[in-house]
């Protein structure tokens, strides 16, 4: 009880620094700025970590982060072999083809206005489908292996991107496409110089929206079958085996992956439309 | 006088379709603009001086009459790049820079790099931007990326600058600076400009010929000479051979709207 | 109405696509089935057939294509199968059989709709809460924001396990799902929404000595409108899949998620195509749902049309 007791002091103690901090006069500052939110999960986390000892929860309920902390040391290779599987080859592997189909069908799509006009609403709805749900099918169809996790990704991938393609290729104004027509431009100088450059901030929308769909998809198809090894498949087994640090420790993984991919794809965006107006900051 | 005339109209027709029913943007317009002409068009919005300015751009299609730019057809002269052609905004891309933005007609009509180059630098300094070529256009004011662009429609030597309002979103300060800057490009330059704009004092300060134009339909009402001489300093707007001609640009836009 | 016509194309082209690709799909078990009744087949026998690529083998057999959009178990079911078994089990079941698609249906919208009830009130809520609270603001939008980026719906099998320990059963642990998944969202789009008044709005309401809860009401809470329900239909997406995904781990018997799994379990593809069909209609009943509030919203407050 008193661990318990404790944890609410700390919470209160911390809540009490944050308030100080973000109405003082260095709350603009960069160090407030990481330093706020820090101390908000790390009291979280030890509130969690008190509370669950103060009460003496079983570790099949629910594992203090000093036990999912030290399972996850414990494991890193089994950890590293389920993040190749299920990260590297079937997440990644997917998004990279599916990303470069829909820009593909995209550059199409844009060169017909009768396809445009076609697929773009089929497209949109079937971008708001739980396309989770193909995983049992693509599954029965290209095994067990990472393959199958591909497919789901591509397919889960392929419509957010195409549609963000699509409507960002559409950005420019009547004015810049007078501009290009009295240069005498062709319609691929128009595309590259103009139109793709014009897009860039839409693809980039489209695909961070892609990296953690593409994390979930692998993920989830793991649980309609897999090899003996993948985050997913560790996920559904040690559920099973009510080992619920491995589990945390698996998410703790996926967590790292999916903020660190996104992170990369939000890095490259900084580089590619710095000149746009929300990245100049 | 008609081999000096490098953009010919004759009785020159275009009707819109549109939901309320037909627009007739221009009728009968016959107009001649001569080499090294600076032709001003005014009138009130609906006069049809831009649809006319788009039509010598080959951007929108006649339905009626003749129409020659350098003795070829408006379709034919664009893809001889025979005009540069400024919008209202600058229209810059953000993600190239200013140089970047005057390469970039260059690039796609296939000049090699170190023409490229030279150009660039060439109307940079026509412009009065030395020095700010690998600046972004977000860094630079209004006035500055107007100018830019037209360093841009310049980059690629046409003989003919077709100008559709250029400075109209600027403030009347930079405007008169422009204006200024404007005269003394053309003069070093000899270049045919079209120029639209809603401005009498600009219209006639700027132009050899100030073309009165009116709405529904889109007509000539007026074609003025100015008297005015080459030389032009800003000041000659207060002397009363410029402020004559103003009165005369004002009559005929009044004359123009007296049914209205 | 400018659409419809490419549209309807586009989708008879699907439909189209999806007949052909049927014939390679199921090519290798329709010309065993016709070999066996005594159809010929080239090439003869199994073994040189299991050689040749599908293509191939529906090249040198058209008259048995028909068989390929026939069959019980196909690899790839055709369309009038899976419409089929829709009808069959939707409209001619009873709701309350264990086949009707219906049932399944309602006990997983039923765990969507109060996971998404719950997870929107109290994502709303937060978002008040940030706005009004710098602290709040500065301590929770990061977190709020870096879960977009990681893949939650990961922890569902785990909820759905503990729970059933600890004797907690059916619709809340799925319920608890939804609620979390459409919870962000909605925190992150109702933030931008009641953060959307420019400067000069907020100036406005200062020079009318509004208090607080004036600009609040007046203001903020408006302009938040069209940004509230771009996440709710996110949200409620959202909610949907972390029912179905809520409905595996445990092998539950019902719910669309169920459907799914048992269909590939037991290889039955026309019964998992048709669960997802009802997934893909359930969630866009759901979303045309939460955009016809948006325009009767919209609409009452005089900016929509």
């Amino acid at each position: 009880m008193p661990l318990v007791i404790a944890a609410f002091v700390l919470w209160a103690a911390a809540w009490w620094l944050n308030i100080r901090i973000a109405n003082g006069p260095a709350a603009g500052s960069q160090a407030a700025k990481l330093g706020v939110p820090a101390i908000f999960g790390l009291t979280l986390l030890a509130m969690w970590e008190l509370i669950v000892r103060g009460l003496d929860l079983p570790m099949v309920i629910l594992p203090a982060p000093s036990m999912i902390a030290e399972r996850f040391a414990a494991s890193l290779p089994i950890l590293w072999q389920d993040f190749v599987q299920t990260v590297v080859k079937g997440a990644l592997s997917g998004y990279v083809i599916g990303c470069l189909a829909a820009f593909g069908t995209a550059i199409l799509v844009d060169r017909w206005d009768f396809l445009r006009r076609g697929l773009m609403p089929v497209g949109s709805f079937v971008a708001a489908l739980p396309i989770v749900g193909t995983a049992p099918i693509l599954v029965m169809w290209y095994g067990f292996d990472w393959q199958s996790k591909a497919a789901v990704v591509v397919v889960m991938v392929f419509f957010p991107v195409l549609v963000n393609i699509t409507a960002g290729l559409q950005e420019t104004t009547q004015m810049q496409r007078d501009q290009m027509k009295t240069w005498a431009a062709s319609y691929w100088q128009g595309f590259w110089k103009l139109r793709l450059p014009a897009a860039m901030p839409f693809v980039f929308n489209g695909l961070k929206i892609s990296s953690t769909l593409a994390l979930i998809g692998a993920i989830v198809a793991e649980f309609f079958g897999s090899p003996i090894v993948g985050m997913g498949f560790r996920i559904s087994i040690s559920v099973g085996q009510l080992a619920l640090d491995m589990v945390w420790a698996e998410i703790v993984v996926a967590a790292i992956a999916g903020s660190a991919f996104y992170g990369i794809v939000a890095f490259i965006e900084r580089k590619v439309t710095f000149w746009h107006p929300s990245q100049r900051g | 006088m008609s081999d000096l005339a490098v953009i010919q109209a004759k009785g020159l027709d275009l009707t819109f379709q549109t939901n309320d029913g037909a627009v007739q943007a221009l009728k009968g317009v016959d107009l001649d603009i001569n080499r090294g002409d600076f032709v001003s068009f005014i009138g009130p919005s609906g006069c049809g001086k831009t649809t006319f300015l788009r039509c010598v751009a080959a951007l929108e299609t006649p339905t009626g009459g003749s129409l020659t730019v350098n003795g070829m057809s408006p379709e034919e002269a664009r893809q001889a790049r025979a005009y540069g052609y400024v919008f209202q905004a600058a229209g810059l891309y953000p993600w190239r820079t200013i140089a970047g933005n005057i390469r970039l007609p260059l690039e796609i009509m296939g000049f090699s790099k170190a023409e490229q180059n030279e150009r660039v630098e060439k109307v940079l300094e026509l412009v009065d931007l030395a020095g700010f070529g690998g600046k972004f256009p977000w860094q630079l004011s209004g006035g500055m990326q107007q100018r830019a662009s037209i360093a841009r429609a310049l980059s690629f030597d046409a003989d003919i600058l077709l100008m559709d309002e250029p400075f109209g979103a600027l403030d009347e300060i930079v405007r008169d600076h422009l204006n200024e800057e404007l005269l003394k490009l053309w003069e070093r330059t000899g270049k045919t400009i079209g120029f639209v704009t809603h401005s009498i004092p600009e219209a006639v300060y700027l132009s050899t010929r100030i073309v009165v134009m009116s709405p529904r339909p889109g007509r000539i009402t007026d074609v003025i000479e100015s008297p005015l001489p080459k030389e032009r300093p800003l000041d000659i707007r207060d002397t009363p051979e410029f402020l004559e001609v103003a009165h005369r640009v004002r009559e005929g836009l009044r004359a123009g709207h007296a049914y209205d | 109405m400018r659409s419809l016509l490419p549209v309807l194309t586009v989708v008879a082209a699907i439909l189209a696509f999806w007949y052909v690709a049927c014939i390679p799909m199921n090519i290798h078990f329709a010309a065993m089935q016709a070999e066996r009744a005594g159809v010929p087949v080239t090439p003869e026998g199994m073994a040189p057939r299991r050689e040749m690529g599908a293509i191939p083998l529906a090249a040198r057999n058209p008259h048995i294509w028909a068989e390929t959009w026939v069959q019980d178990k196909p690899r790839l079911p055709a369309p009038h199968q899976v419409a089929i078994e829709l009808w069959q089990t939707t409209v001619e079941k009873k709701v309350t059989s264990k086949r009707s698609l219906v049932f399944h249906g309602w006990v997983t919208l039923s765990a969507t709709l109060v996971g998404f009830g719950i997870g929107a009130v109290a994502g709303v809520l937060l978002a008040v809460g940030i706005v009004h609270s710098r602290a709040m603001d500065m301590s929770v939008m990061p977190w709020a924001i870096a879960s977009q980026t990681i893949p939650i719906l990961a922890i569902a099998p785990m909820i759905i396990v503990v729970l059933n320990s600890v004797g907690v059963q059916g619709l809340v642990p799925k319920a608890i799902i939804s609620a979390y998944l459409s919870f962000f969202p909605v925190v992150v789009g109702m933030v931008k929404g009641l953060r959307s008044p420019t400067p000069m709005d907020l100036d406005l309401m200062r020079t009318w000595n509004a208090s607080r809860d004036q600009t609040f009401r007046k203001l903020r809470l408006p302009a938040s409108v069209p940004y509230l329900f771009a996440s709710l239909k996110i949200g409620i997406a959202a909610s949907l899949v972390g029912a179905i995904v809520g409905e595996l781990p445990t092998g539950a018997a019902r719910g669309l998620g169920a459907r799914l799994l048992s269909g590939s379990y037991y290889g039955q593809t026309v019964q998992i195509w048709s669960a997802l069909f009802a997934t893909a209609i359930l969630a866009a009943v759901l979303v045309a749902a939460i955009a016809a509030m948006e325009r009767a919203t919209l609409k009452r407050m005089g900016v929509g049309r």
